[in-house]
């Protein structure tokens, strides 16, 4: 390898300023705006976010927001970038500082030939020679308006998207039709907060001379897309995939799929006449109680999701075995965030990968689905559902409070082109014709026969229990109807490994190295991948999109020298779940993981990888 | 239906009483929990009740192994300890069309499952509730339970130094409409109560004295055969009278009798022995429940009822159909709705 540039994208580009020269920086860069949770700073960052959108520009945008309801600071980053990256990046080059509390060290964060537009009303501001400022008088658009108390700080956030909007070249029409969408048209609501964005907007045009590069120009990079969070997206997936229970207990970062089911299904699944309902939703006591409500639910028949995070899934461990052993179909998502314990509850992570994939006790292990784009949570939305019925077994969809909480450009999602995967359940005749033993593995696939309660046929009926059984769900103690279930079992999870979605492989020929990862990783991987393909290492990419793994993972391995493991969480997880599947290539995998709370970069996996690739 | 011969005795359906039958027991010899399981069976007969149209369902304790020797031909669930009430609502969420009878202990009730049992009472789900009170855990061999006696001796446990937890008690406050307490040695009144129980269109809870005969059958125990005969307290005469069938009052003097019609229009004859009692008043009810808690006695009957709430299928506005039986045209929303929402997100 040659020498390499280890952080090509942080501050090249910025540099060039403090030289004097000042060539505009078009549609490449990353903006944060650092606020107090519960000022209503969230309207103002999306009308920011989706008027860039709606200019055609490729954008993403991070929360990253404190465990409070109010007052402690939170930060949102919008990468802007023209060719469409949308990984988080460790340096924003325009900070929004309208935090007093942090904007210390907020500036500290600022690379040279950054940008800080601040409240100028405070009456200190730390300085520094090597940033460009732009002070606004907050207090003044905030007079004019009348607005008292809390509303104050509403508003003074609307001051920096009038600002930004002027000093960026964002059309205000752009941000009229972001605010537009953010409140579903109402136009009083839009016209309010449109009045403090053009006041904001006109006395930057007038009182501030613009003495930086960065700079917005609209494109055509976002036509036909929309944005949508990853939780949303589940939801929405879920409802196409025809849920028709659910029970769930709130907990951060996945309260906001239930929201987004709790949204949808009265209009998609409620008859406007006689006000029936296809689907029932209970907010169980508990998270135990919930994944309890799901294996009754999916016993008798429906199609029965939770959604929950860590904490809730550590609840779920003992009814996971049952569900696992009696063979009840069941969907739970896990919208992974930080910890053990309460952790880092509004972080990202993954690190619950290998404590579901092996959650309950015994012998229990389960099928993981692990989306990485909000297109795949609505498609695994139908998939988990088809998949837990067609194995009998609770199926997790691990998601991560990054995917699931943040807003992902997207390709509209496609209507599902195939039926719903109903799995092997017998009516009333069937039985008559073919017999009924609950768990005899008659097709060679290891999943038997199901029937459901209400079942009319007198010998139709089974008894599901956590207790050794025989083929005939009759209890029994005999090790050899021991041995031969579990095998059974055993049986099916191979079954699994190649009805699960397939790994994404991304084969390169000239590469000696090869890169596995799962989830939302996925974005920061693709650009670190261009990078060091751009100075000259090529390398492979298998993204995993559930477990157990199939052949196709070890082929991948043993086509590369090197395989780099790269995941959220400290102890490489899901490395340590491959090195298990496939001895003979342990020593190919490299565990590259990494958990800070934070979403990845690029630049830590181009450094982490060059670091051992120089060893 | 076998034939043997000789026409065996059926009932409305056409079915025998063995085909209300479950697996044999792998309870002792005398266990309180086998003849609630004979009532179960015989009151399944006696009701006509179509196997396929029931669930059963229980957690873990002996009592709980119970569904497994009754109703045979009904799908059943033994779940995880204290956890019945969770899974009981899930499947009469995906089928409310479904009749349930679940059995519980009071281990598995009133310690471990306590949350779940006063949360399934709070969304009344249309089952009955049994819960077999022995007042230890027979299944660990003989610790003491929360339902135990203040200052019980128990062979291996010792003494209980804690005040017990009333599970009728629980139930009322939680909002169960169908709170009754029986003996299991007093198969007339557990089958009366398990047919009213039936009935309500909520949960119901029938928590009967069950003794133990292997580690709670001291005479001294308020949970034994012994001191249930002599120390129960009835509070009615009850006759349980199917809808088909017409209300005989005569039978009963006048003033002596209340009338409980159900939901399904059948009633339950209460005949008051005790005078002033009436079983739709909670402050009653709690105030009937401590006076026996004081006296160390304890009432049998029908001890609160209150059959006006919503059952949880019914707030839930869920359709005629199961959802669990609904096709995919039903459960799946249409090309056009997905458009709709795509557009509406750009
Ligand atoms: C999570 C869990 N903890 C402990 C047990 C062990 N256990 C099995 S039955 C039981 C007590 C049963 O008592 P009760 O519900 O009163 O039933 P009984 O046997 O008296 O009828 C216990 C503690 C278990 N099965 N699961
Ligand atoms: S141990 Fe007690 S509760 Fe269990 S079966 Fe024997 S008598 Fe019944
Ligand atoms: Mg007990």
């Amino acid at each position: 390898m040659g020498v390499i540039n280890l952080a090509p994208d942080e501050t090249a580009v910025a540099h060039q300023n403090v030289a004097g020269e000042r060539p505009s920086i078009v549609n490449d860069f990353s903006i944060v705006a650092a606020t107090a949770n519960g000022t209503g700073s969230q309207t103002a960052n999306m009308a920011i976010l989706r008027a860039l959108f709606k200019m055609g520009i490729p954008v993403n945008g991070k929360n990253i927001f404190p465990s409070n309801i109010q007052g402690l600071p939170t930060w949102y980053h919008i990468r802007v970038s023209h060719e469409g990256y949308v990984a988080r990046r460790h340096t924003s080059e325009l900070l929004i500082a309208f935090n007093p509390a942090t904007v210390d060290q907020d500036i500290q964060m600022l690379p040279p030939g950054g940008v800080c537009i601040y409240n100028e009303d405070w009456r200190t501001v730390p300085q520094r020679n090597d940033i460009t400022t732009y002070g606004i008088p907050v207090n003044q658009f905030i007079r004019d308006t009348g607005f008292k108390g809390k509303q104050k700080d509403y508003v003074a956030n609307m001051v920096y998207v009038g600002a930004v909007a002027q000093l960026l070249g964002i059309p205000l029409q752009k941000i009229e039709d972001a605010l537009d969408y953010h409140f579903n048209g109402r136009r009083k609501l839009i016209d309010a907060n449109m009045a403090i964005v053009r006041d904001a907007f006109e006395w930057t045009a007038e009182n501030i001379q613009k003495k930086d590069p960065y700079t917005v120009a609209e494109m055509n990079a976002t036509a036909g897309q929309l944005m949508i969070t990853g939780n949303e997206a589940g939801a929405l997936g879920s409802i196409f995939g025809g849920v028709s229970f659910v029970a769930w207990y709130p907990i951060t970062p996945s309260t906001s799929l239930v929201d987004g089911l709790n949204d949808y299904l009265p209009q998609l699944r409620r008859d406007p006449e006689t006000g029936e309902k296809t689907y029932a939703v209970v907010q169980s006591e508990d998270e135990l109680a919930a994944i309890g409500m799901l294996l009754g639910a999916g016993w008798a028949g429906a199609r029965a999701m939770t959604a929950t995070s860590g904490p809730g899934i550590s609840l779920m461990s003992e009814f996971a075995g049952l569900g696992y052993f009696a063979e009840i179909p069941a969907v739970i998502w896990d919208i992974q965030r930080v910890g053990p314990s309460t952790g880092l509850p509004t972080r990202t992570g993954q690190g619950d990968v290998l404590s579901t994939y092996y959650l309950g006790h015994g012998d229990t292990k389960n099928v993981i689905l692990l989306p990485a784009t909000v297109g795949e949570c609505f498609t695994f939305g139908t998939t988990s559902f088809d998949l837990a019925e067609t194995l009998q077994t609770p199926v997790f969809v691990l998601s991560d409070l990054d995917l699931g909480m943040n807003n992902w450009m997207t390709e509209p999602f496609a209507y599902p082109t195939e039926p719903l995967k109903r799995g092997k359940v017998l009516t009333a005749e069937e039985v008559q014709q073919k017999g009924f033993a609950r768990y005899k593995d008659v097709d060679g696939d290891g999943i038997g026969y199901r029937t459901l309660p209400g079942n009319e046929h007198p010998l139709g009926a089974w008894f599901a229990r956590g207790t050794g059984h025989n083929e005939k769900a009759v209890y029994s103690e005999k090790s050899e109807d021991w041995v031969q279930n579990m095998a059974r079992l055993q049986h099916k999870f191979d079954t699994a490994r190649q009805l699960v979605p397939a790994p994404v492989v991304d084969h390169n020929d000239a590469a000696n190295i090869g890169i596995i990862a799962y989830g939302s990783t996925k974005f920061a991987i693709d650009e670190a991948r261009d990078r060091l393909a751009a100075d000259g290492l090529a390398t492979s990419f298998l993204r995993l999109r559930a477990l157990p793994v199939n052949e196709t993972v070890a082929e991948f391995v043993a086509q590369h020298d090197r395989v780099y493991v790269i995941e959220l969480n400290r102890d490489g997880q899901v490395h340590n779940i491959l090195q298990t599947e496939m001895p003979e290539l342990a020593t190919k995998l490299i565990s590259l993981a990494h958990l800070d709370g934070m979403p990845l970069t690029a630049r830590w996996v181009v450094e982490a990888i060059l670091n051992r690739e120089e060893k | 239906m076998m034939s043997t011969g000789k026409t065996a005795r059926v009932n409305l359906i056409g079915l025998s009483k063995t085909d209300y039958n479950g697996g044999a027991s792998t309870l002792c010899q005398g266990c309180g929990h086998n003849s609630i399981a004979n009532q179960i069976i015989q009151v399944a007969y006696e009701l006509n009740i179509q196997p396929h149209q029931m669930i059963k369902l229980s957690g873990i304790g002996c009592s709980s192994k119970s569904p497994a020797y009754f109703l045979g031909r009904s799908h059943g669930f033994n779940s995880l300890h204290g956890r019945m009430p969770s899974i009981a609502t899930g499947a009469l969420m995906a089928n409310h069309t479904l009749n349930a009878i679940g059995v519980s202990g009071d281990g598995d009730t009133a310690s471990i499952g306590m949350g779940q049992f006063k949360h399934m009472m709070r969304r009344n789900v249309r089952m009955v509730y049994i819960v077999e009170n022995n007042g230890v855990y027979g299944l660990t061999k003989g610790q003491f339970s929360a339902t135990a006696d203040e200052g019980q001796e128990l062979k291996y446990a010792g003494s209980n130094e804690l005040p017990p937890i009333d599970i009728c008690m629980e139930a009322i406050m939680a909002g169960c409409g169908f709170v009754a307490r029986s003996f299991s040695g007093d198969a007339k009144q557990v089958r009366e109560l398990l047919k009213a129980a039936l009935s309500h269109r909520g949960t119901a809870v029938l928590d009967i004295i069950s003794p133990c005969v292997a580690f709670n059958n001291h005479d001294s125990s308020t949970k034994s055969y012994t001191y249930g005969k002599d120390h129960e307290e009835q509070l009615h005469d009850i006759g349980w009278v199917a809808p088909q069938e017409e209300i005989v009052i005569d039978e009963y003097a006048p003033g002596e009798m209340k009338v409980v019609e159900m939901h399904d229009g059948s009633h339950l004859q209460l005949r008051k022995l005790d005078e002033d009692y009436d079983p739709t008043s909670k402050m009653g009810a709690l105030h009937r429940l401590l006076w026996a808690q004081e006296k160390q006695e304890f009432i049998t009957g029908l001890i609160y009822y209150d059959g006006e709430r919503h059952n949880l299928a019914e707030a839930s506005h869920l359709p005629a159909t199961g959802l669990a039986n609904l096709p995919e045209a039903k459960l799946r929303p249409s090309a056009d709705s997905l458009q709709k929402i795509m557009s509406s997100l750009m």
